[in-house]
Order: structure tokens, then C-alpha cells, then sequence
């Protein structure tokens, strides 16, 4: 027991003698946090939309003026020349373009009818996507709004109507920071567990301290458990620390189930660490541990759920989103910060990251040789 | 072979020990034996085999073929055995550069099991008899090369193992303190510490008790330092490795 306290002691010691390892477990979280979702948004504004105008008429303008005061626009060109309008979308003058065809007005009124075109650059899908939704959305309600003015309905709606009226539950802004926090939270507590674990190990074997340490008679659980427990720990700093800007700067409130998430990234913290000791056991300079730790972290971050939807994955991503340790930490980060989910709703993550945990742990201790 | 040799007055003991790498043999088949309280030199050229040798009698590295018994335990079965009763100092230095005296260590009496107490005890002992009272607190990045050099081996011998290897322990060490550091591994020596000494200055192998060298993965020669000379007909050991090492092969 002496022995695997003053391991613990040596490990914080070092730890708290190096700047940059403090200035990455303290300051880089918390400017992340606070910075990160502002930007990392899924709403598209300020979409460059251009206008072709070949018709001139009033109702024209009117379709204008509404597509000007939508706050997702911008009114980036205006022409009534039709050969213009592809030049805007190759030059990025503008990234989508409505012509507004000739007699465009008189159609309307005499055939009861007419027809717009929407040219989209869709080489950014999302813009392009929502921007076409986006300009649909106008098109409808302009749609809508003349209909009202121009003809009197019959007494009886010959058409009936369907309503459907939304509600969100859990956020009901939709609010992408409070979809975003938790996420980013998340990855935050993955990079110092499994960097920073690896990394430390690594350095060992760069200096040759590690060699001194395996001529020791320490038990290879002891050395496993004294390099885990640290940056187990320093996880929970983190978390903390994450937690409390994402109330503070984000209006996150974690509720009563706070106790959840911590339950929870024990439990993940333990696998993550686990994979960086993993990891540091095949790697010997801190460059090649640094890289293949890069290497997973995309994956963890592209196949996790963050940013797309698991479901929407294609089969074998699928596969690998399951076995990915932070698909289950950013789920369970997401249910209990905004559905204030209980550890029975937790309990399927919970199963499945603890076996992630124990078979990453196990190997770790399996593959680490005390002699070559 | 019987795990462990009960008639121990061997220290270390190796038969036939052989390490290959691929093809590359860099261990061919050496025997030797070290009795109790021996000082006992290792010498060669760089790339002898002479790390690789020790690596296996410290358990570092697993043997290919033959055997060895170190503090009267087998190497391949008994390594954590072995791993209790000696000490090791490395060529690369290995004490922690951002911890203090104390916490190195501190840090080291704990991973051989020792006590606080025990571990207070040698501390304070040790920082005496090294003259270093005033240093306990400081860095040892900051300490001069020599002083670590000495403080490693302290620490190596801290928890009074019965054998201690020293892989070249004073590469780069002035001269005077090099003759502090024979003159603490003689006193280590009495105390019936079993020294086995890696070194490619040929004025330390006459501080050994006995020498081997090795030359291309070999043991050319073994005995008293008076004997090889002798043997060979040179008047300094100089001229005795010189003679065996123009023939090696390999060079780095």
C-alpha cells in the first residue's frame, strides 16, 4: 500500500511541475468550452442569395423584399440578365440563386399558377440543404400570404388543411449550444484521459526511467493502476470544471441528476484511460504515440455522434460507432444534461462502457512487458 | 535444472547465455561466475554485447538460449525473484529530472516496499555520506553531472540488494569524481555487495577484482587484471584490450 501511494505521489508531483501539462488539463478545456460552441453551429445564416429578375412585376418584389428580410439572407446580386446567375454561384458571389421567370405576375393571376427556378450550390451540402429548405420555407409562406389577398375563398375550403404544430421537448429552442456543450464536453474529457495517460507512459521509455522501473520488483497491476488512477482523477477535475462553465457561460443547468454524469464518466474515464496505456504500450517515442493517439481521436469524433446522427451511418460505420467508447459519453452526456435522464435510462450505456473498459484494461496489463 | 542453487556462495552465474537478434548475435554463449563481495569488471568495446549481457541478468531481456542464476535465482523462470535482490543503474540516467533529492528518492525506497520510515532513515544517511544536507530539496535537473551519478547509485543500492549492476556508470564523469565513485562502490563492495561493473576505461578494470572482455559477442578473456597482463605478455591493460579488440568485427 506504502509503495502504491508514493506512485501516486511521484506521478501528481510531476504532473503539477509541468506547466504545459497544467496550462492543457486547466486552461485548454475551459477556453474550448467556452468558445467552441459558439462556432461549431449547424444554423446557416447569412446565405448569399441572388436574384434574377426577368419579370419585374410587383409580385416580384414583394418575393424580394420578403427573401431580404429573412434574417438566414443576404441579398448578395440582383440581374435581370438570366446568363448572370450561374456566373454568381461559380464565382461565390452567391450560393443560391432564384429566377423569377417572365410574366412571372401575370401567370399567377390569369392561370392561377406559376413556377420559380432554385439554382443551389450544393459543394457545401448543409448550406446547400438547409438553404434550399430555407428559401422553400419563404416561397410557401409568400405563397400563402397572396392567396389571402388575391382570392376569395369559398365559403367551404374545397382542400382541407392539415396543421401540424411542433413541439420540442427537452430543448425547446433547438438550441445547437446546448446540443453542442455536452458534445464537446465529452471529447474534452477523452483527449486528457487518453493523451495525456499515453503520452506520460511514453515519455518514460523516451527517457529510459522505465527501464529502471521494470529491474523493480512492482507488479505490472501496480505500475497499470499507478499510472490510471492520476489522470482517472484529473478526468474528474475536468468534468467539473466543464461542467461549471457550461452553466455559467451557456445557461447548461445539469439538474438533480448531476450525480449521473459523474457516475458515469468513472466508468468512461476508466476505459479511456485504458485505451492511452493501451496505446503507450506499442508506441516508444511520444511523436508516434501522438499520432496514432490523433489517428483514434478522429475516429472517436467523426463516428461518435457528435456532429451526424449514428442512425443515418452507413452500415459498417454503424458497427464502428458502437464500439467506439465516445458514442456512449456523448449520448449519456446529452440524456442526463438535457433530459435529466436517471441511472436507468443510463443503465444499457452503462453496461456496454464498462465491458468496453474492462476488455481495454485488460489488455493493457495483458501486453505490458516488464522484459523484452 | 534445479530452480534455485541452495550452496550460494555465487552471486551470478551464467552458462552458455546467448541472445540473438534475428541473425545478429549479439550474446554468443558467455559463462562466467561472480562469487559473493566480488568486484567484477565487464569490459569491451561499444557494441560488444555488454549492455545486452546485463539486460539478461537483470531480467530486462529474455535469454535465447543457456541459462543463468543471479542471487541463486533463475533468470527465465525467477526474474521477479531476481528483481527483489539486485540493483541497477543504467547508462541513460535514470533518476527523475523534475523531482527533488528527497522524492527521487523516496519514490525509488517505495517501489523496493520500503517504509517511510526506512525510507527517512537512508535518506538521511545517504544525503550525509554524500555531503548533499543542503540539496535534498533541489531539483535534480540542476544537479551537477557527477552528484547524479553518485546519488544513482546510492539510490541503486538503497534497499541493500546483493548484487548491483552498473552499466557504465561514469561515462562523462570527471576524474575526481570518478575516484569518489570507485571508492564508494569498494565500500559498497565490503559491506559484501556483489559489484558487477560495466566500464570501457581500462584504468578502472585494475579497481576490479576480476575482468572479462568481450570482444564481438564473446568473452575473450577472464581473470585477475595481473593475470591477463601476463597472459598476454602486455605491461598495461591498454595493451591487453587492444590486442583482443583489433580483431573485432564489429564496429560502431
Amino acid at each position: 500500500m506504502t509503495t502504491f501511494l508514493l506512485i501516486l505521489k511521484k506521478e501528481f508531483r510531476q504532473i503539477f511541475r509541468d506547466p504545459a501539462i497544467l496550462r492543457l488539463i486547466f486552461l485548454m478545456p475551459v477556453m474550448q468550452l467556452i468558445l467552441l460552441p459558439f462556432a461549431a453551429d449547424y444554423e446557416v445564416k447569412n446565405i448569399k442569395v441572388g436574384i434574377i429578375d426577368l419579370d419585374h412585376s410587383d409580385y416580384a418584389r414583394q418575393l424580394i423584399s420578403k427573401l431580404e428580410h429573412s434574417s438566414y439572407f443576404r441579398l448578395a446580386a440582383y440581374s435581370s440578365d438570366h446568363h448572370e446567375g450561374l456566373e454568381w454561384l461559380e464565382s461565390e458571389k452567391a450560393d443560391l440563386f432564384i429566377e423569377i421567370p417572365p410574366r412571372f405576375e401575370a401567370s399567377l393571376i390569369r392561370e392561377n399558377k406559376a413556377s420559380l427556378q432554385l439554382f443551389v450550390n450544393a459543394v457545401n451540402g448543409t448550406k446547400g440543404n438547409l438553404g434550399s429548405a430555407y428559401t422553400m420555407g419563404i416561397i410557401q409562406q409568400f405563397n400563402q400570404e397572396i392567396r389571402k389577398d388575391w382570392f376569395e375563398f369559398p365559403k367551404f375550403n374545397p382542400e382541407p388543411f392539415i396543421t401540424v404544430i411542433g413541439t420540442s421537448l427537452y430543448n425547446p429552442y433547438m438550441d445547437y449550444q446546448r446540443f453542442m456543450v455536452p458534445g464537446i464536453l465529452a471529447v474534452l474529457l477523452t483527449m486528457t484521459g487518453g493523451f495525456l495517460s499515453a503520452l506520460n507512459i511514453v515519455k518514460e521509455k523516451e527517457l529510459g526511467t522505465i527501464e529502471q522501473l521494470n529491474v523493480t520488483p512492482i507488479s505490472k497491476i501496480q505500475f497499470i493502476l499507478g499510472k490510471l488512477v492520476p489522470f482517472w482523477l484529473l478526468g474528474f477535475v475536468i468534468l467539473t470544471l466543464g461542467l461549471l462553465v457550461s452553466y455559467v457561460v451557456h445557461g447548461i443547468q445539469p439538474g438533480t441528476n448531476i450525480g449521473n454524469i459523474y457516475i458515469f464518466a468513472a466508468l468512461y474515464l476508466l476505459a479511456i484511460v485504458g485505451f492511452g496505456l493501451l496505446l503507450s504500450n506499442f508506441t516508444s517515442t511520444q511523436q508516434q504515440a501522438m499520432m496514432v493517439a490523433f489517428f483514434f481521436m478522429l475516429i472517436f469524433i467523426l463516428l461518435s455522434g457528435l456532429y451526424t446522427t449514428i442512425e443515418s451511418m452507413p452500415p459498417w460505420a454503424r458497427k464502428i460507432a458502437y464500439l467506439n467508447p465516445l458514442t456512449y459519453l456523448v449520448d449519456a452526456m446529452r440524456m442526463v444534461l438535457l433530459k435529466g435522464a436517471t441511472l436507468r435510462d443510463l443503465w444499457p450505456h452503462i453496461r456496454v462502457i464498462s465491458a468496453i473498459g474492462f476488455v481495454l484494461n485488460f489488455l493493457a496489463i495483458y501486453t505490458y512487458r516488464k522484459r523484452s | 535444472m534445479k530452480d534455485r542453487i541452495l550452496d550460494t556462495d555465487m552471486s551470478i552465474e551464467a552458462h552458455n547465455l546467448t541472445k540473438k537478434f534475428g541473425d545478429f548475435i549479439a550474446v554468443d554463449s558467455i559463462s562466467l561466475q561472480v562469487p559473493r563481495g566480488e568486484i567484477f569488471g565487464f569490459l569491451g568495446a561499444n557494441g560488444a554485447g555488454k549492455t545486452t549481457a546485463m539486460r539478461m541478468l537483470t531480467g530486462l531481456l529474455r535469454p535465447t538460449s543457456g541459462s543463468a542464476f543471479v542471487a541463486g535465482y533463475n533468470i527465465a523462470t525467477d526474474s521477479e525473484q531476481v528483481k527483489r535482490n539486485i540493483g541497477y543503474m543504467s547508462q541513460k540516467f535514470s533518476l527523475y529530472q523534475d523531482l527533488k533529492v528527497w522524492e527521487n528518492i523516496e519514490y525509488y525506497g517505495g517501489l523496493y516496499g520500503m517504509s517511510l520510515r526506512q525510507i527517512k532513515e537512508v535518506t538521511d544517511l545517504m544525503m550525509h555520506k554524500l555531503d548533499m544536507d543542503q540539496e535534498r530539496n533541489t531539483l535534480v535537473s540542476q544537479l551537477p553531472l557527477g552528484w547524479k551519478q553518485k546519488l544513482s547509485f546510492s539510490i541503486a543500492i538503497m534497499h541493500r540488494p546483493r548484487i548491483v549492476f552498473l552499466d557504465e556508470p561514469t561515462g562523462g564523469v570527471d576524474p575526481i569524481t570518478r575516484r569518489q565513485f570507485w571508492n564508494m562502490i569498494y565500500e559498497t563492495a565490503r559491506e559484501g555487495i556483489t559489484i558487477f561493473v560495466t566500464t570501457h576505461y581500462m584504468d578502472e578494470a585494475e579497481y576490479c577484482g576480476r575482468v572479462a572482455i568481450m570482444v564481438d559477442g564473446r568473452i575473450e578473456a577472464l581473470g585477475k587484471t595481473s593475470e591477463l597482463k601476463t597472459q598476454f605478455g602486455a605491461s598495461s591493460m591498454d595493451e591487453v584490450f587492444y590486442m583482443l579488440a583489433r580483431g573485432a568485427k564489429r564496429n560502431e
